[in-house]
């Protein structure tokens, strides 16, 4: 793309390029818009006004709201479950990660037990280790307990999460002692004074650990499809990436499903865009 | 868990040992049952005969580490990767540098434009594939570029079934692109903020603006976070499935090309047969790759230094 144009402009406008800059800028916009506006076009669209070959409909004159009923009632395709399915994994894991890691984070940044940094060095060693990576060993173990095309084997596997046990252990060595400090003169223990004090002046970093987190588990593909096996233990993306592997087309109907399983995440950005910018820059790069 | 804040707390929070293992030991166990175990259980596997079972007899010693390697398909995977490799991550960088250093450089609608570019980020690899695939690049002439390819009186092209030349790589590679340059541009954006702003005005003292200064200010102190983002989107690559998944397959199967590591994975292990002892070996692989790249990744940006 504009990489030239970009870089001649650095950091401080020159005065000169500004209008050209916002040329630039506006172009990529609606670049980046077309995949958004084909979503909406297809799934307002009848099949006919998707695949007609004579001519390019822009946007359908009587958008084809019955593909949103027609989407749900699709018995091939369990739309509501997988939404149900999704929400809940994605709420469970969210709050399971928050507390696992933000206690064994706390821990980690706070005691003095020895054996406390051989722990530390087992996490950045499975940091190491992308989950996607070992899909067929977490796959042996999960069959073995026989979680398979269970809620249970969905959830559990993806709530150890070495990379946000790692954030917090950092976040908290950089929370000011002096908090702490004044509620255990006032005699507070180790765990009042973590979740009456030190949890409660944390919020925006567990805001952007937590809405990072619900976006990867709600995205998630690879183990929801390695585990759900059973229609009924399909995630919402399990139940879209069906319309694709289909033997009928059915574009209207997929790309009506495709909007919908985005209302959460679109909600998201619309209302709390701040901490998910934020969990973007903590869990990116960790200076 | 909950039942412990009516425990006595005094007694229990002056142990260190004890407070310690109440806030770790719930993420420990995990660890060592959903991640360490596994692992170790399919570096055991690697070592069988283990067609659909998870606890085989016939040792086998490295047949399966042997078969894997000399398994033309395994090596296609790598090259797979290699391929995508070199495509995706220079373009990801050089533009999400780039649209980080535009953003930054406009004052007004500067929060629009970063939520437009980082809006993708909302979008599943599932959706973005779906579009890429049945609309955008749709193989019919009712596709979106076919559609604009037609305006200039140019043939439709069939872009995910032809494979001389690879139009499917453009494909692949477009929508990970766009899926992703948000999140990168946001890092930059941040490593961007946190240049101070007096050595540009010492460059500019000095004539140094424009290209000048990007070159000999901005460029060297975004070293670290060049660094980390190019290790991240290496890591990314290397783990490539649901795109590839999503686009490439059909009601008939998956293509036998276009396939990176984590596709042949899927297929070998977990295909009509589950093959763990191949799927173990397959998986010990790519996880020893993926470490050295981790490793280097370490040692380039000092994560995990004690005072990290």
């Amino acid at each position: 793309m504009g990489s030239a144009t970009v870089s001649r402009a650095g950091r401080h406008p020159i005065k000169g390029g500004r209008a050209l800059r916002y040329a630039v800028l506006l172009v990529l916009v609606l670049l980046f818009l077309v995949p958004f506006y084909l979503l909406l076009r297809n799934a307002l669209s009848t099949e006919t006004q998707i695949t007609r070959i004579d001519g390019w409909t822009w946007f359908p004159a009587h958008p084809a709201w019955g593909n949103l009923k027609q989407a749900f009632d699709d018995p091939s395709v369990p739309l509501a479950r997988g939404l149900i399915n999704s929400l809940v994994i994605s709420v469970t894991q969210t709050v399971a990660v928050l507390v696992i890691s933000g206690m064994a984070g706390y821990g980690l940044a706070r005691s003095t037990v020895r054996y406390a940094n051989a722990v530390f060095y087992l996490v950045l060693a499975t940091l190491l280790i992308p989950a996607a990576v070992t899909f067929v060993p977490s796959f042996v173990m999960v069959s073995s307990l026989g979680w398979v095309s269970t809620l249970r084997g969905l959830i559990i596997p993806g709530i150890f999460q070495a990379l946000a046990t790692f954030l917090f252990r950092q976040f908290f060595l950089g929370f000011p002692r002096e908090l702490e400090e004044a509620a255990q003169i006032d005699g507070a223990g180790v765990w009042r004074t973590f979740w009456l004090i030190v949890v409660p002046n944390s919020w925006a970093f567990v805001a952007a650990i937590g809405t990072i987190t619900f976006i990867g588990s709600w995205n998630a593909f690879l183990w929801p499809l390695v585990i759900g096996q059973d229609q009924s233990s399909w995630t919402v993306q399990i139940v879209l990436s069906t319309y694709v592997t289909a033997q009928s087309v059915n574009l209207h109907g997929m790309f009506m499903a495709a909007i919908v399983s985005m209302i959460p995440l679109l909600l998201m950005f619309l209302f709390l865009q701040r901490w998910i910018i934020a969990g973007v820059e903590q869990t990116g790069i960790n200076e | 868990m909950a039942g412990d804040i009516a425990v006595p707390r005094r007694r229990w929070t002056q142990s260190p040992h004890l407070w310690f293992w109440v806030f770790v030991g719930p993420f420990f166990i995990g660890l060592l049952v959903f991640i360490v175990v596994p692992i170790a259980w399919s570096v055991w596997l690697s070592f069988f005969d283990a067609h659909n079972t998870v606890t085989p007899t016939h040792f086998v010693g490295l047949a399966n580490y042997r078969d894997m390697l000399s398994d033309p398909a395994f090596r296609s995977s790598l090259l797979t990767f290699v391929v995508f490799a070199a495509f995706i991550v220079p373009i990801t960088f050089v533009t999400s540098l780039g649209l980080a250093v535009l953003v930054g450089s406009v004052q007004r609608f500067r929060s629009f434009f970063r939520s437009v570019f980082f809006l993708p980020t909302a979008c599943s690899y599932v959706v973005a594939s779906m579009i890429w695939r049945d609309s955008m690049f749709s193989g019919v002439s009712s596709g979106l570029i076919n559609t604009v390819l037609g305006w200039f009186g140019h043939a439709p092209i069939a872009w995910l079934s032809v494979v001389h030349p690879p139009w499917y790589w453009l494909v692949i590679v477009t929508v990970r692109l766009w899926l992703q340059v948000g999140f990168f541009m946001v890092l930059f954006l941040a490593a961007l903020a946190r240049i101070p702003r007096h050595l540009y005005e010492a460059a500019a003292i000095d004539g140094a603006v424009g290209w000048k200064s990007f070159r000999h200010i901005t460029f060297p102190m975004l070293r670290a976070t060049s660094t980390a983002v190019l290790m991240l989107l290496l890591v990314n690559a290397f783990q490539a499935f649901d795109e590839f998944y999503n686009i490439m397959v059909t009601p008939g199967g998956y293509p036998p090309y276009a396939r990176p590591p984590l596709v042949y994975l899927f297929y070998t292990a977990l295909g009509s047969v589950q093959d763990f002892g191949h799927g173990g070996a397959g998986a010990v692989i790519l996880t020893l790759i993926i470490a050295v790249f981790a490793l280097v990744q370490g040692k380039l940006t000092g994560l995990g230094r004690k005072d990290a």
